[in-house]
């Protein structure tokens, strides 16, 4: 019989959410979970609910970001917090002002919770550890990108039921990818075997030691997998000239119709977006029947809210 | 009236003169007057006698590869206070690198080094001179004048110089003053801009990797034009297990090459980076632990001339910038032996007249300088170690002008004690 505690504790005890490498099973299900009830807000007549009213969210994003941003922003709202944009294209900060005299002068306005996306990998680690505010990771650099992990094994759970036992590709530029590194704690600890697919010009060092499979084509795994997440070519990201062409790259790894006759009909194409049309994938697979590509972006909104909630609850709680 | 310092009792470990026993060190005038077992305390009311029983009595301490940021960034280091650190860590002698700024590039910014030194009146400073302009690594910088002026070394250390004819061009022009040239191997193309060692950790952390390869590149084309131009050559800071093995056939085909490793490459891997600590952010990178039991075997087999700690102050303003931008570099100069005791003497890798001779005659005859030795008529430059005390690493009170020291705390076993410079008491343990 467990023994009643005074106080009532959540389960989710973390103040700041920075990567899925370090949670565990059960916490990335609780967010999933929570996600699920946050779910029903955006479909109601009145999409705002009271959580994090009086909070100020500050979504400090040094990089370039559409969709992350507005979803944060979104979700910040419809919790009801006050939301400062702060956008800085700058990624350098050798010069001017350092991100933590940046993060702390935010702080000095009394800000909540923190959203930051930066081109280093760990600037939202660093950042929690200099400022009291929370601090969710929206992107740093190429380690990962944990709200995009969630709502991606999110999206799959909530069509698949459960991630066990599944087959998932994860196709492109891995070396230079966040999404591939979240999705891949996420999904691994979710039960799912990962596949990297790319040409080894785009995998990462020591990509073997990973709990992962890697795949030199996309058609040695097309036939077998249940979900296939393509990733965007960064072309802003690729030093040097890691494939000869884009024709080249697509033959070998763009979902094409022809490949996707292979796949299972039941296949989930996932794809962190913006899409390059024609590279990662043909037109019609991205709006085909078998994409989840908008589902995500809805998903999107309800993970970062739940996010945005427990972190916040977390935060109380230490308070 | 001459100057007499007498040090009794202690065990004397000097291996450039294969000696290691209890004995007396007489120095007159700063010079290294005797060595014997009994020798009477001098008549003179000034003499200072030390007794030092239970301790080492060594060659003053030599480090060939320290940054003490003089000219251009003195707030991170001054000659004056380096030289304080390296007398607190037992140093009698060190050679501070080019890359100030401007660089050491001409016979003005050599003497400049040296006169700063002198005021400092501490340790000996000597210093290398860039093998390269502004250490571009286009054009020669004037290295005669310079080797004239005092340069023991030539090196465009913080990075290697990429072009193989202009390396060649250096080492062929360097064999006209018998001079050194010292390179930091790391080739940049295969190196990528990466901030940590190449490999699962990189990988995890999502950081830009320097593959082991860029050294090792590096390093093999060096040794080949080695044997093209029979330069002195001298691979500083290796890293890698690939590293040892090309330095071992070079040594075996007698070509003229040295090598040295620093402390942190014996003492921590690229794991230590796994918090985005940018303490343990250096260049070369924190490698792997085969690439430790490597060169450990490496220093056991005496394949290493010279152990050499790359003490690379940094503001902690600028160490408290994300792992990515942050400047590469430790600073462990005055902890450095306790270290090296804690990574070769603890774990019996080697004796301590191996470890002496790592830091005494080894670093000297890689450099050519008159040190490193007890010989009669030497230099008084003495260290005092007390080998079995037990205490913490305390980063705070180091004398260093910066603080990133990623050792605070660890516990050690090894302290200098007296650190004597040209007969002069320079340092003393407090009690």
């Amino acid at each position: 019989m467990a023994v009643k505690r005074k106080t009532k504790k959540s389960f989710w005890q973390h103040k700041h959410l920075l990567s899925l490498r370090d949670l565990t099973v059960e916490e990335i299900a609780y967010i999933l979970d929570t996600a699920q009830g946050f779910e029903l807000i955006s479909t109601r007549s009145v999409k705002k609910a009271p959580p994090l009213r009086g909070k100020v969210v500050v979504n400090l994003f040094f990089e370039d970001s559409t969709r992350t941003r507005n979803s944060f922003f979104l979700a910040a709202n419809r919790l009801s917090a006050d939301v400062i944009e702060f956008t800085k294209k700058s990624s350098s900060v050798s010069k001017g002002e350092t991100l933590l005299d940046t993060a702390r002068n935010l702080e000095a306005m009394g800000i909540d919770i923190v959203v930051i996306r930066h081109s280093a990998g760990g600037a939202a680690k660093f950042l929690s550890r200099n400022i009291n505010a929370s601090v969710i990771n929206a992107g740093d650099g190429y380690c990962e990108h944990p709200t995009q992990g969630l709502l991606d094994v999110y999206t799959i759970r909530k069509i698949k039921g459960s991630l066990a036992g599944l087959k998932i590709a994860i196709v492109g530029d891995i070396a230079h990818s966040r999404v591939a590194r979240s999705d891949l704690w996420a999904m691994s600890k979710l039960g799912a075997e990962v596949i990297f697919v790319g040409p080894p010009t785009l995998m990462p060092p020591q990509v073997d030691q990973l709990p992962v499979s890697v795949a030199y084509s996309l058609d040695q795994v097309i036939e077998k997998v249940d979900v296939v997440n393509m990733l965007r070519i960064q072309f802003e990201r690729l030093g040097g000239n890691p494939f000869p062409s884009v024709r080249e790259y697509s033959h070998y790894f763009g979902l094409t119709v022809d490949r996707m006759k292979r796949a299972k009909p039941d296949i989930l194409v996932m794809h962190p977006g913006p899409i390059n049309r024609g590279l990662e994938m043909e037109s019609e697979v991205a709006d085909g029947r078998n994409s989840v590509i908008l589902q995500q972006v809805t998903n999107g909104l309800a993970v970062r809210m739940a996010v945005l909630f427990l972190v916040n609850q977390a935060a109380a709680m230490e308070d | 009236m001459s100057s007499v310092l007498l040090i009794k009792n202690g065990r004397i470990i000097d291996p450039a003169n294969a000696i290691d026993k209890k004995a007396d060190l007489l120095i007159v005038d700063g010079r290294v007057a005797e060595i014997a077992d009994h020798i009477q305390e001098p008549p003179q009311p000034d003499a200072v006698v030390i007794d030092a029983a239970g301790k080492l009595v060594t060659p003053g301490l030599i480090d060939i590869h320290v940054h003490f940021r003089e000219p251009g960034d003195e707030e991170e280091e001054t000659i004056e206070s380096g030289s304080a650190a390296a007398v607190a860590g037992g140093f009698t002698s060190v050679v501070c690198m080019p890359n100030t700024k401007p660089p050491i590039e001409n016979e003005t910014d050599v003497e400049y080094v040296h006169r700063k030194a002198r005021q400092a009146r501490k340790t000996h400073v000597y210093t290398m001179g860039a093998i390269t302009r502004q250490a571009a690594g286009v054009e020669l910088a004037e290295m005669g004048f310079m080797v004239e002026a005092g340069a023991v070394g030539f090196t465009d250390d913080g990075r290697g110089v990429q072009d193989p004819a202009v390396m060649l061009r250096a080492m062929k022009y360097a064999t006209m003053f018998d001079t050194l040239i010292a390179q930091h191997c790391q080739d940049e193309a295969f190196a990528a801009n990466g901030v940590m060692n190449a490999g699962l950790q990189s990988t995890i952390l999502g950081l830009p990797g320097a593959d082991a390869l860029a050294e090792q590149a590096m390093l093999w084309r060096d040794i080949q034009l080695v044997k093209k131009t029979n330069v002195r050559y001298h691979a500083q800071h290796i890293s890698t297990a690939d590293s040892v093995e090309l330095i071992r056939a070079a040594k075996k085909d007698s070509l003229r090459v040295t090598c040295e490793v620093t402390p942190h490459h014996l003492l921590l891997t690229e794991q230590a980076c796994c918090d985005y600590d940018t303490n343990y952010k250096v260049n070369p990178p924190l490698r792997t632990q085969q690439d430790i039991d490597a060169l450990k075997t490496a220093i056991a087999d005496g394949l290493v001339d010279a152990l050499a700690s790359d003490h690379a102050p940094h503001l902690q303003s600028e160490k408290e910038l994300e792992f990515l931008a942050a400047p590469f570099g430790i600073a462990a100069l005055e902890c450095a032996l306790a270290l090296y005791v804690k990574a070769l003497i603890e774990p019996n890798v080697i004796d301590w007249p191996a470890l002496v001779k790592l830091l005494t005659a080894g670093p000297a005859a890689v450099i050519g300088i008159d040190k490193g030795t007890l010989a009669k008529g030497r230099q008084g430059d003495v260290a005092i170690i007390d080998p079995n005390t037990n205490y913490k690493i305390d980063v705070t009170k180091l004398r260093s002008k910066s603080r990133n020291c990623p050792y605070n705390g660890w516990p050690v076993t090894a302290r200098i004690e007296k650190t004597i410079v040209a007969g002069e008491i320079r340092y003393s343990a407090g009690p």
